[in-house]
């Protein structure tokens, strides 16, 4: 199983995503990598985040979006 | 608002799709992005193919193009349609409205009401309604409802939010009396306060079209569009969607006291893959109970797409079958519409290509 920091990096090469706080405000993820990214997630932990929960708050850096991957049930 | 209607059927459905087709993997180039972005997203929404009106086609063309068929194929004989509804937001003209332009070049009698509704993706729910609301009257018994838009002429080609999922198309329902004792419910609720989520700014009296507003800009996502374009706030359609469209199904399927399960199919507007999925999810439909692939064939034909989904995906049983389906339509408005209902018997249910 990949790690979150590794399907950002596959999302995103470009960027290193530890040194970011708020990964939408500094320009790293826009509205379709998010839903690239929520794909991904939910493909990975075998999960399906909620569409609700598909909101900027939760992917502003690593520890936001492994706290909506619990919420969603995944064991991380 | 809750609608009940009594006595009331669709008859038949044919879908005009032009058959110009683009593939996304062409249009790529057009994109500010990287390509290997652009197909991480191909994959997840569902783009593949659509189909685009050639440049000066408008509604009235689609339109007229599926009644004479109709005529020519004696599915519906021109004197007998009452009423001519068309859900457009993509008219010929300002004015005059373009039922009136279709029924003009036809031929229709004079003694067809017709009327302009301009709605977008919820439009297919909402002409459905009004169609049967004018099937109350003893002097209408056969209702054409035309769900038709050719927005790729209002999208630009520079924008990945949008240009990749428009395509465009024309839905010609003929909806009709019953003499079997069928229920429809029907619930649709709008929300003026977030209309600019999506809009075409230039174009209306507010602002007219001008130089000015035919200017590229970059928004600060990278993509490239103007003010006579189409402007989605992809993340609060999503959200608004994600949020809005449960409730009011559930409310709907509560009140007609129909339950999930006695529902053969959902079929709901056509935005994309990953929306759709999403919506499945959180209600636990089964995906295979919910059509989601109009997107990769088609495009996104705003108040279409539901009978351009039927058409692709349920003919057979709508022609030879009886279905209890659950149509959904939400989006620009914003509007959001649901209705649960019959679908069976239809004298036609096909796809034709323009020209």
């Amino acid at each position: 199983m990949r790690t979150v920091a590794e399907i950002l990096k596959e999302i995103r090469p470009e960027f290193d995503f530890t040194t970011s706080s708020n990964f939408i405000e500094d320009g790293m993820l826009d509205s379709f990598d998010v839903v690239t990214l929520v794909a991904a997630l939910d493909k990975n932990y075998g999960i399906s985040i909620q569409g609700t929960d598909i909101v900027p708050e939760n992917f502003q850096n690593l520890q936001t979006i492994e706290a909506l991957l619990r919420k969603s049930g995944a064991k991380i | 608002m809750k609608f009940i209607f009594r006595n009331k059927r669709i008859a038949g459905t044919l879908i005009v799709l032009p058959s110009n087709e683009r593939s996304f993997v062409e249009e790529m180039k057009n994109f500010n992005f990287p390509e290997a972005r652009s197909l991480k997203l191909k994959e997840v929404m569902g783009y593949n193919k659509r189909r685009l009106v050639e440049p000066g086609v408008c509604v009235s063309d689609l339109a007229i193009f599926g009644l004479k068929t109709l005529f020519e194929r004696e599915m519906l004989k021109a004197e007998e349609i009452d009423a001519l509804l068309l859900v457009t937001h993509t008219p010929d003209y300002l004015a005059p409205p373009t039922s009136n332009v279709i029924q003009g070049k036809l031929g229709l009698k004079h003694d067809t009401f017709c009327l302009d509704i301009s709605q977008a993706c919820a439009g297919f729910v909402i002409g459905l309604i009004e169609a049967f609301m004018l099937l109350e009257q003893e002097s209408v018994r056969k209702v054409v409802l035309i769900n038709a838009d050719v927005l790729s002429r209002k999208v630009s080609p520079k924008d990945r939010n949008i240009s990749p999922l428009i395509g465009d198309a024309a839905a010609i329902t003929l909806v009709e009396r019953d003499t079997s004792e069928s229920v429809i419910h029907a619930s649709i609720k709008m929300d003026g306060t977030r209309c600019e989520a999506l809009m075409i700014p230039a174009g209306g009296m507010r602002l007219p079209c001008s130089p000015e507003t035919s200017v590229l800009e970059d928004a600060g996502d990278n993509n490239l569009r103007a003010k006579d374009h189409l402007f989605m706030d992809g993340t609060a359609i999503f959200n608004f969607v994600q949020v809005e469209v449960p409730p009011l199904i559930e409310d709907l399927m509560a009140w007609a006291g129909i339950s999930q399960n006695a529902i053969d199919y959902f079929v709901f507007h056509q935005p994309n893959r990953f929306m759709l999925q999403k919506l499945a999810d959180k209600m636990q439909i089964p995906y295979a109970k919910m059509p989601s692939n109009v997107v990769e064939n088609f495009g996104n034909s705003s108040g279409a797409t539901i009978p351009v989904a039927i058409a692709l995906n349920l003919a057979n049983q709508v022609q030879n079958g009886d279905l209890q389906v659950c149509l959904a339509g939400f989006g620009g408005g914003l509007t959001w519409a649901a209705m649960l209902m019959r679908l069976g018997r239809l004298a036609f249910c096909e796809m034709i290509d323009y020209p």
